[in-house]
């Protein structure tokens, strides 16, 4: 077995070097009614190049986006991926790295992550990120557990417009503690429905996505005042940090936590995981921030260097007191984020938000042109929602032969929608191919 | 300028502090529609973001990674984290496929074959730990361990059970006690004993109707095997508790010890650590959780059925905790531990435990001598020793782990457990050969020396790496946490 490097003869001195004689006597301490009968009965171990050919099979059966043009995104997007960042994630340096225990001998991960948290911030207009969290979902549900331990109130509100799937995270890690969580409306322009902030009290924090579930930009500022009104924090939630190439961030709105998802910046879609959670605050949150922090300083000679900090808010430390129980956390991904970020610069990736922008903006267009105009009318980044004539649904099936993927349907998600779909496009969709999704559905 | 040569070596400027307005990295698609309007309000500001080209990012990330020290440039025998070798195939294989396009949402009818994947690797895992059904959701070890714990306030719950307090050992990782307080259990910490194991009595006496159950480590983190696990869940079970057990240290037992069989209810596993997955200097990694029959109506959803040679995906279960992951888990993680599995098959799984095992112990026999051994007997996958004979050299674990830089090894895991003052676990795993293993001893052994006769040096240490010893305490107090 190619990964197990002992031959016999080692075996055999160090089974004697132990004082034993064969590798069965090594358990000792297991008690023969703890002990297996038998082997697993997994199926029989494959070489190489079997194995290659039994993960094409897999791989042939799972649609991608290259023999399909898929125009669903709801939280999982679309974006070519340059080559650089493949090849430099696979520096085994990084991917064969632990968690940065040891900062002298783990300077090239420690680095590139504060040059993650120092992106993110910009990007966001934030004071402080962390070093990731795993995806939106559970960057959402600490954002709410952490503005729960701030404002020491029980409450919290998020707009329904948030991804249905974050707030079925959230509703899990609430499940068994004592906090609420009531869910906004939202009204017929596909926002948030702001007024009921005004009569709402005691409550620790509002959460909103923007560009919400629909697509639809909110105003975000509005929110921050009404919070700051009512004495609760103001979380920004997103699922495309792309927007923030191009809108205006969450931190110059007045958000005291962004979080999201960072998938759109150089993660693979790889069936929706891993992904990437940004999470970021003011800094006057930093010792209620879940999460590991790189913080920068210097060693013996002065020289600059960085370590993991403020780890007594941590479980290692802190227990059960301590601000999240997350250890290993999406690491890899914040390298392949930064890198991916860098590689645009700011002036690429606000052109590049602006193309995305516009795609989706000539999509909307030729709907409208067919009759089929945007069901909310609020401005969108990326996706928007269109309610498809009735008996789409069996045209659906014969648009996917043709190896097109219309869209999310959205009355699973919010029964009032029915024939309802969100529909996605991003730099990744020709001209054509938008003309073509459009043409198909009114044939 | 007159900076030294090995110092320019040793210091890559931040990302921001290169580049130039104008610059890319990256081919922008060619624009074949026209610019639409977007309203001033909504607009942002300039991006205050580093402008470079490919070239600097490329020799940017790989100065950095030449910073770095991984399991590919050497023995990384980290305690608790199971740093065997991450084969490259696995690499390539998710690298090649059509998996990096799969999008989550499309008709299942589309993803059929991530589905069987997602699947297989559920019932391998099962077989493997003995359980009757796995969620792979969870994104890590810690996001595993709460899993379980909602699942066992979920059945105490759904039996009208009212519990308020989960028994936990002082052998356990950190990560438990913070996980099972997110479920609004109180962590009652329980003793090992002089041997470093549980025993029944310490159990009995503390587990009362309530306790949602035990929440212990199996191998625990002083490397041993729980012996009398067998009483300990009988006495819990019979209390109206569950057992929880972190399988973190799977890899002492694979085809040896189904923990299914033994006692334990439900259990999480680490796809990076056992089953070779990278760690990414961080993650990503997944936690997936394996359970008993009787906690099956409580796993997250969706849930994959196979019917007619079809899989979909089902959210009907009334029961569940509800959904952990925004979409189905970590997949990408997953191919690496599927493809770790079917290359190894069940016999060379149980043959990697038991040289993991073999490794572990052979150091133990080996250092005794010259590290004090704490708990003198039979180890699994890792042995735990301390600083405690070269306290009158004023020399410390801390001092150790660093001098050991040096030698070309990462150290191993420091100051943990916490039941053993000074704790150096090492954990060599499976995949290190015998000669990879006398260096480290030999290099154990030296440094031994050195705190007797030149502690002056393991003060000092480390003195090869990019930087010498950071000052934290600096960079806790002054936080400066970005540019």
């Amino acid at each position: 077995m190619r990964y197990l490097p002992h031959t016999k003869e080692d075996i055999e001195i160090m089974l004697s070097r132990i004082g034993i004689s064969s590798l069965d006597e090594l358990f000792p301490t297991i008690s023969e009614n703890c002990h297996s009968k038998k082997l697993p009965d997994l199926p029989e171990a494959l070489t190489e190049w079997e194995l290659c050919d039994l993960m094409n099979i897999y791989s042939r059966n799972t649609a991608s986006g290259t023999k399909y043009k898929n125009f669903i995104g709801a939280g999982n997007y679309e974006h070519y991926i340059p080559s650089t960042i493949y090849y430099l994630l696979e520096r085994s340096e990084f991917l064969t790295a632990y968690t940065p225990y040891q900062p002298e001998i783990s300077q090239g991960t420690l680095q590139a992550v504060y040059e993650y948290q120092s992106l993110v911030s910009r990007l966001l207009g934030m004071e402080v990120a962390n070093a990731s969290l795993y995806d939106g979902a559970s960057a959402l549900a600490e954002a709410l557990l952490m503005a729960i331990r701030i404002k020491k109130k029980k409450k919290v509100l998020i707009s329904s417009l948030i991804h249905p799937h974050y707030r079925q995270v959230v509703n899990t890690y609430f499940k068994f503690t004592d906090f609420q969580v009531d869910e906004i409306p939202y009204l017929e322009n596909g926002l948030t429905d702001i007024s009921i902030l005004n009569d709402t009290d005691d409550v620790a924090a509002v959460a909103v996505q923007s560009p919400n579930f629909f697509g639809c930009i909110e105003s975000l500022k509005s929110f921050s005042e009404a919070a700051l009104k009512k004495d609760m924090l103001f979380i920004v939630c997103f699922s495309e940090p792309f927007a923030y190439g191009l809108l205006k961030n969450p931190g110059s709105q007045g958000a005291d936590i962004a979080c999201g998802e960072g998938q759109s910046f150089g993660v693979s879609q790889l069936f929706g995981g891993p992904g990437l959670g940004m999470f970021a605050s003011k800094m006057k949150f930093v010792r209620n921030m879940p999460g590991r922090l790189v913080g920068k300083t210097n060693d013996l000679d002065k020289k600059r260097g960085f370590v993991l900090t403020l780890a007594t808010r941590e479980q290692h430390i802190r227990r059960e007191k301590a601000t999240s129980n997350i250890c290993t956390n999406n690491s890899l991904c914040a390298i392949a984020a930064a890198i991916y970020i860098s590689s645009l610069g700011g002036t690429g990736l606000q052109k590049l938000a602006k193309l995305n922008y516009d795609k989706s903006e000539y999509l909307k267009k030729k709907f409208i042109n067919a009759g089929l105009p945007a069901t909310f009318k609020s401005p969108t980044f990326n996706e928007f929602v269109v309610k498809f004539p009735k008996g789409f649904k069996s045209l659906r099936n014969s648009i996917l032969k043709n190896k097109i993927i219309p869209g999310l349907c959205l009355e699973k998600y919010y029964p009032e929608l029915s024939d309802h779909y969100l529909i996605c496009a991003t730099e990744t969709k020709s001209k054509e191919d938008l003309d073509l999704f459009v043409k198909e559905v009114l044939s | 300028m007159t900076k030294k040569l090995d110092d320019n070596l040793n210091v890559e400027p931040l990302i921001m502090e290169k580049g130039k307005k104008g610059r890319c990295a990256y081919s922008m698609p060619k624009r074949d529609i026209e610019n639409f309007y977007l309203n001033k309000d909504l607009k942002g500001s300039e991006l205050n973001l580093p402008d470079l080209c490919e070239i600097d990012i490329v020799r940017h990330y790989t100065r950095l990674s030449q910073l770095n020290f991984g399991l590919d440039t050497g023995m990384y025998p980290l305690g608790s984290c199971t740093m065997k070798y991450n084969p490259k195939l696995n690499e390539q294989l998710l690298a090649c496929s059509g998996f990096s396009k799969a999008h989550p949402l499309v008709p299942e009818t589309l993803s059929q074959g991530a589905l069987q994947l997602i699947y297989e690797l559920e019932q391998y895992l099962c077989l493997i730990t003995g359980t009757d059904a796995c969620s792979l959701q969870p994104s890590a070890g810690a996001q595993g361990e709460l899993v379980g714990m909602l699942m066992i306030c979920a059945f105490h719950k759904a039996k009208k059970n009212v519990k308020s307090k989960i028994i936990i050992p002082d052998t356990a990782h950190g990560t438990n006690p913070a996980s099972a307080s997110l479920c609004g259990l109180h962590p009652v910490q329980i003793k090992s004993n002089k041997n470093g194991i549980l025993v029944p009595e310490t159990v009995d006496k503390v587990m009362d109707d309530q306790t949602a159950g035990i929440m212990l480590t199996n191998p625990n983190t002083l490397g041993l095997f729980e012996e009398n696990i067998l009483e300990i869940s009988q006495i819990v079970h019979s209390k109206g508790g569950q057992v929880y057990c972190d399988g973190a240290n799977l890899n002492a037992v694979m085809g040896i010890v189904e923990l299914g069989k033994i006692g334990v209810d439900v259990l999480h596993l680490n796809l990076h650590k056992t089953f070779s997955a990278p760690h990414g200097g961080g993650g990503p990694g997944s936690g997936p959780v394996c359970v008993k029959k009787h906690l099956i109506p409580f796993l997250p959803v969706p849930r994959i059925i196979k019917e007619n040679n079809t899989y979909t995906f089902c959210e009907n279960f009334p029961e569940t905790i509800g959904r952990i992951h925004p979409f189905f888990g970590n997949f990408g993680v997953m191919v690496k531990a599927y493809a770790y599995i079917r290359t190894m098959g069940a016999k060379y799984l149980k043959k990697a435990s038991q040289l993991a095992v073999l490794n572990a112990n052979y150091i133990k026999e080996c250092l005794k001598e010259v590290f004090y051994l704490p708990y003198d007997r039979p180890c699994l996958h890792e042995c735990v020793f301390s600083d405690k004979f070269q306290a009158k050299y004023k020399i410390t674990t801390l001092d150790i782990c660093k001098r050991l830089m040096d030698f070309g090894f990462h150290p191993p895991t420091v100051y943990f457990p916490l039941v053993v003052n000074g704790a150096i676990m090492i954990e060599p795993t499976e995949t290190e050969s015998k000669e990879s293993i006398d260096r480290l001893i030999d290099a154990f052994k030296t440094i031994a020396n050195e705190a007797k006769d030149n502690p002056d040096i393991l003060k000092k240490a480390p003195n090869t790496c990019p930087v010498k010893r950071l000052d934290e305490t600096k960079a806790a107090r002054q936080p400066l946490l970005s540019e």
